[in-house]
C-alpha cells in the first residue's frame, strides 16, 4: 500500500506537468498524444516501475547477503558483483571501441547490459572457485575473496578510464554512478519478471538462512547443507544485482540500507525480513531517483549521488552502533 | 567514483534548478506561440544562433554555452553528454540542435520516440566545418540569408587572420607549444594530436610540442620536460583556477621546460579558442600574435 501511494505521489513530480487527461490518454487510446501523455506513459511510468524493481532487487540482494554472511555490513557490492559488471562494461567501452566494429543500433543497446550481466556472473564464478580453493565452506573466505575481486575490478575500471577518451569516460562515469534515465517498458517488464522469479527462489532459501544465523556449525548440525545453501544464495544475489546493474549502473547503499530498515520494522526473521527489505529498497530508490529527476530540472543528476549521500552517513551510524556493541561485549 | 568534475557539474546544475523546484508553478509552461522553441546543445552552436539573430527563440542551452553571457541565463539542460529526456521535453522544444558530442544514446532515442526534431550537426576542428554548421543552422532556423551574410563575414575575417599568421610565421621559427588544460590542481592534462588545441596550433603556425600522443593525457612531468615547449598554452579559466601563470608553472615538470624558465605562458578563453564557433578568426589572430611574440628570429 505504502509503495502504491509512493508511486502515485512521485509520478506527479517531474519536469513536465501531468494533467488528469494525460492519464486517460494511454497507449490504448487513439487520441493524439499530448506532450504530458507521452512523458507519462513512455518515460515516467516505465522509469518508476523499473526503479521499483531495481530498488526491490537491491534490497532483496542486500538482505540475502547480510543473512548469508551473518554480517549487517554486507551488501552485494562487497562480493565484487557490482564492480565486476562495471569492469566488464568499461572494458567493452574502451577496447571494443578501438576495434571499430559496426554493430546494428539494436545490438548496441543490448550489448552493454549483456556484457555487464556476464561480468557480474563471471565474478561470481571466480568467487566460488577461489573461495573453495582458499578455504572450502568458509563464509569469511568468501567475503575476503569478494573484497579482493572488488579491488581488482575497480583497478580495471580505473585503467579503462585512463585509456578512455572523453566520450567513453562519460559512459564509464554513467555506469559507476548509476542512472535510471534510460528506462523503457521492455526493461521494466523484464526486471519485474526476474524479480518475481528470483524472489520466490529467495523465499525458499529463507528458512535455511534463518538456521544459518546460529552459525555454520549449528546449521550443519540441524541437517542443512551449508555449502549448497551458500552456492544458491550467492547465485540469487549475483543474478539480482547483475540484472539491476546491467541497465542502471551501480547504485550504492540501497542494498545496505533496505535490510536494516526491514530488521528494525519486523525483526531478524529472514522470512519476514525479505519482503520488507524489498519494499524498503523500492521506496528508498524511488526517493533517490525522484530527487535525481527533479532537483536540477531541466538537467538530471546521477541517482548514485543521492543513494550515496543518504547511504554513507547511514553506514557511519551503523558502524558506530556495531563498534559500541563490540566494546560492551 | 565522484570526481571533482561531477561536483562542478552538480553545483552549476543545481543552482538554477532549485528555484523552479521550490515553486512548482514556476515550471516552464508549454507555449503555443507560432515561434520556434530552440534548445541548443553545444557552446559553438549557441554562439552561432546568437550571431544569426535567432536568440529570441532559444529556450534552453547546455552547460558549455557560456558565451555570450546572456546565454547563461537561459534554462540549463546540463552537460551535453549527460542530457535528460524529460528535462528537455519540459522546455517543449520545437527544435533541438546538438553536436555529435550529445548523449547518452538512450536519451537521444527517447527524444526520437517523442518526435522532437533533433538535429545532430557534424563537429570537427576545421574552419570549413564552421561554414557548414552555419549554413545548416541557417536552414534549420529559417534564416538562410542571415547565414550567408555571416559566412561571408567569417570568410573575410578568416582570410585576414590567415594573412596575419603567414606574416608572423615568415619572420620566426615556428614555436613549440604545449597546451595544458588545468581546471583543478593535480588534474592537469596535456593535448596530443586530434584535439581542438592541436588544430588551433596548426592553424596558428605553431608546432604541438606533444607528438605521438592522441587526445588529452594526464600531465606527466617527464613527458612535459621531454616535449621542451617554447610556450605553454592554457585557457583563462584554467589559469584562474591554478592561481595565474605562477600557479600553473608550479605544476611538476613545467618549470623545467624552456617555456617555464622564460615564464612564457599564453592563455585564451576556452570556448573562444577551442569551441570552433564564430569567434574562431579573432581567436586565431590573438593566438598567433601571442605565440609568435618574442619567438626566436630565424635569420
Amino acid at each position: 500500500m505504502a509503495l502504491i501511494a509512493a508511486v502515485l505521489v512521485v509520478v506527479q513530480f517531474g519536469a513536465v506537468p501531468i494533467a488528469l487527461s494525460d492519464w486517460l490518454n494511454g497507449p490504448w487510446s487513439e487520441a493524439p498524444k499530448s506532450g504530458g501523455a507521452h512523458v507519462l506513459w513512455q518515460l515516467r511510468l516505465p522509469r518508476i516501475l523499473l526503479t521499483v524493481a531495481v530498488g526491490a532487487s537491491l534490497g532483496l540482494a542486500g538482505a540475502i547477503s547480510q543473512a548469508l554472511f551473518r554480517n549487517p555490513m554486507a551488501e552485494p557490492s562487497l562480493l565484487g558483483v557490482t564492480s565486476g559488471a562495471a569492469a566488464a562494461v568499461a572494458l567493452t567501452l574502451t577496447l571494443f571501441a578501438g576495434l571499430h566494429l559496426a554493430l546494428p543500433p539494436t545490438a548496441r543497446l543490448w550489448l552493454l547490459p549483456v556484457v555487464g550481466f556476464v561480468g557480474a556472473l563471471g565474478v561470481c564464478v571466480v568467487l566460488q572457485r577461489l573461495s573453495r580453493w582458499l578455504a572450502p565452506g568458509s563464509i569469511a573466505a568468501l567475503l575476503l575473496c569478494g573484497l579482493a575481486l572488488q579491488a581488482m575490478t575497480f583497478a580495471i575500471v580505473g585503467l579503462c578510464s585512463f585509456l578512455a577518451n572523453d566520450e567513453q569516460l562519460r559512459a564509464i562515469n554513467f555506469w559507476t554512478l548509476g542512472s535510471l534515465a534510460g528506462a523503457n517498458w521492455t526493461m521494466a517488464v523484464i526486471m519485474l519478471t526476474a524479480l518475481l522469479l528470483l524472489g520466490s527462489l529467495a523465499w525458499r532459501l529463507a528458512g535455511r538462512l534463518n538456521a544459518l544465523a546460529l552459525g555454520e556449525a549449528a546449521a550443519a548440525h540441524v541437517g542443512i547443507d551449508v555449502d549448497r545453501l551458500r552456492r544458491h544464495s550467492v547465485l540469487v544475489v549475483a543474478l539480482l544485482s547483475a540484472l539491476a546493474v546491467a541497465w542502471c549502473g551501480s547504485i550504492g547503499f540501497i542494498g545496505l540500507m533496505a535490510p536494516h530498515l526491514a530488521r528494525q520494522l519486523v525483526g531478524a526473521d529472514v522470512r519476514r525480513m525479505l519482503p520488507c527489505a524489498m519494499l524498503a529498497g523500492a521506496l528508498l530508490l524511488l526517493v533517490a531517483d525522484t530527487l535525481a529527476r527533479t532537483l536540477a530540472v531541466p538537467a538530471e543528476i546521477p541517482v548514485g549521488v543521492f543513494s550515496a549521500l543518504i547511504g554513507a552517513p547511514w553506514f557511519l551510524v551503523l558502524l558506530r552502533g556495531a563498534v559500541r556493541r563490540m566494546g560492551s561485549a | 567514483m565522484l570526481t571533482r568534475r561531477h561536483l562542478l557539474a552538480l553545483s552549476s546544475a543545481v543552482a538554477p534548478g532549485v528555484l523552479p523546484m521550490l515553486g512548482l508553478a514556476g515550471l516552464p509552461q508549454r507555449a503555443h506561440a507560432a515561434t520556434q522553441r530552440i534548445v541548443s546543445v553545444g557552446g559553438a552552436l549557441t554562439e552561432l544562433i546568437y550571431e544569426l539573430g535567432a536568440e529570441a527563440d532559444l529556450v534552453g542551452v547546455d552547460s558549455t554555452s557560456l558565451f555570450p553571457v546572456a546565454a547563461t541565463r537561459l534554462p540549463n539542460v546540463g552537460y551535453a553528454r549527460t542530457l535528460a529526456a524529460e528535462g528537455l521535453l519540459s522546455l517543449a522544444p520545437t527544435l533541438i540542435v546538438a553536436t555529435e558530442e550529445a548523449g547518452p544514446p538512450t536519451v537521444l532515442r527517447q527524444l526520437e520516440t517523442a518526435k522532437v526534431p533533433l538535429h545532430v550537426l557534424r563537429a570537427d576542428h576545421r574552419f570549413e566545418g564552421i561554414v557548414d554548421r552555419t549554413r545548416r543552422l541557417g536552414e534549420l532556423l529559417g534564416r538562410p540569408t542571415q547565414a550567408s551574410a555571416l559566412i561571408q563575414r567569417l570568410q573575410k575575417e578568416w582570410a585576414v587572420s590567415q594573412q596575419t599568421v603567414t606574416r608572423l610565421a615568415a619572420a620566426h621559427r615556428a614555436p613549440r607549444v604545449l597546451f595544458v588544460l588545468s581546471n583543478a590542481a593535480n588534474q592537469a592534462r596535456i593535448a596530443g594530436t586530434e584535439t581542438a588545441a592541436d588544430a588551433m596550433l596548426a592553424y596558428a603556425g605553431a608546432v604541438n610540442a606533444l607528438q605521438g600522443v592522441q587526445g588529452y593525457k594526464m600531465l606527466s612531468p617527464e613527458a612535459a620536460i621531454a616535449a621542451a615547449p617554447d610556450v605553454i598554452l592554457a585557457t583563462t579559466q584554467g589559469l584562474e583556477s591554478s592561481g595565474g601563470a605562477d600557479g600553473l608553472l608550479r605544476l611538476p615538470g613545467l618549470a623545467q621546460t624552456p617555456a617555464g624558465r622564460q615564464r612564457r605562458v599564453v592563455a585564451l578563453e576556452t570556448m573562444e579558442m577551442l569551441g570552433f564557433g564564430p569567434r574562431l578568426p579573432q581567436a586565431l589572430t590573438k593566438l598567433a600574435t601571442a605565440l609568435h611574440a618574442g619567438a626566436g628570429k630565424t635569420a
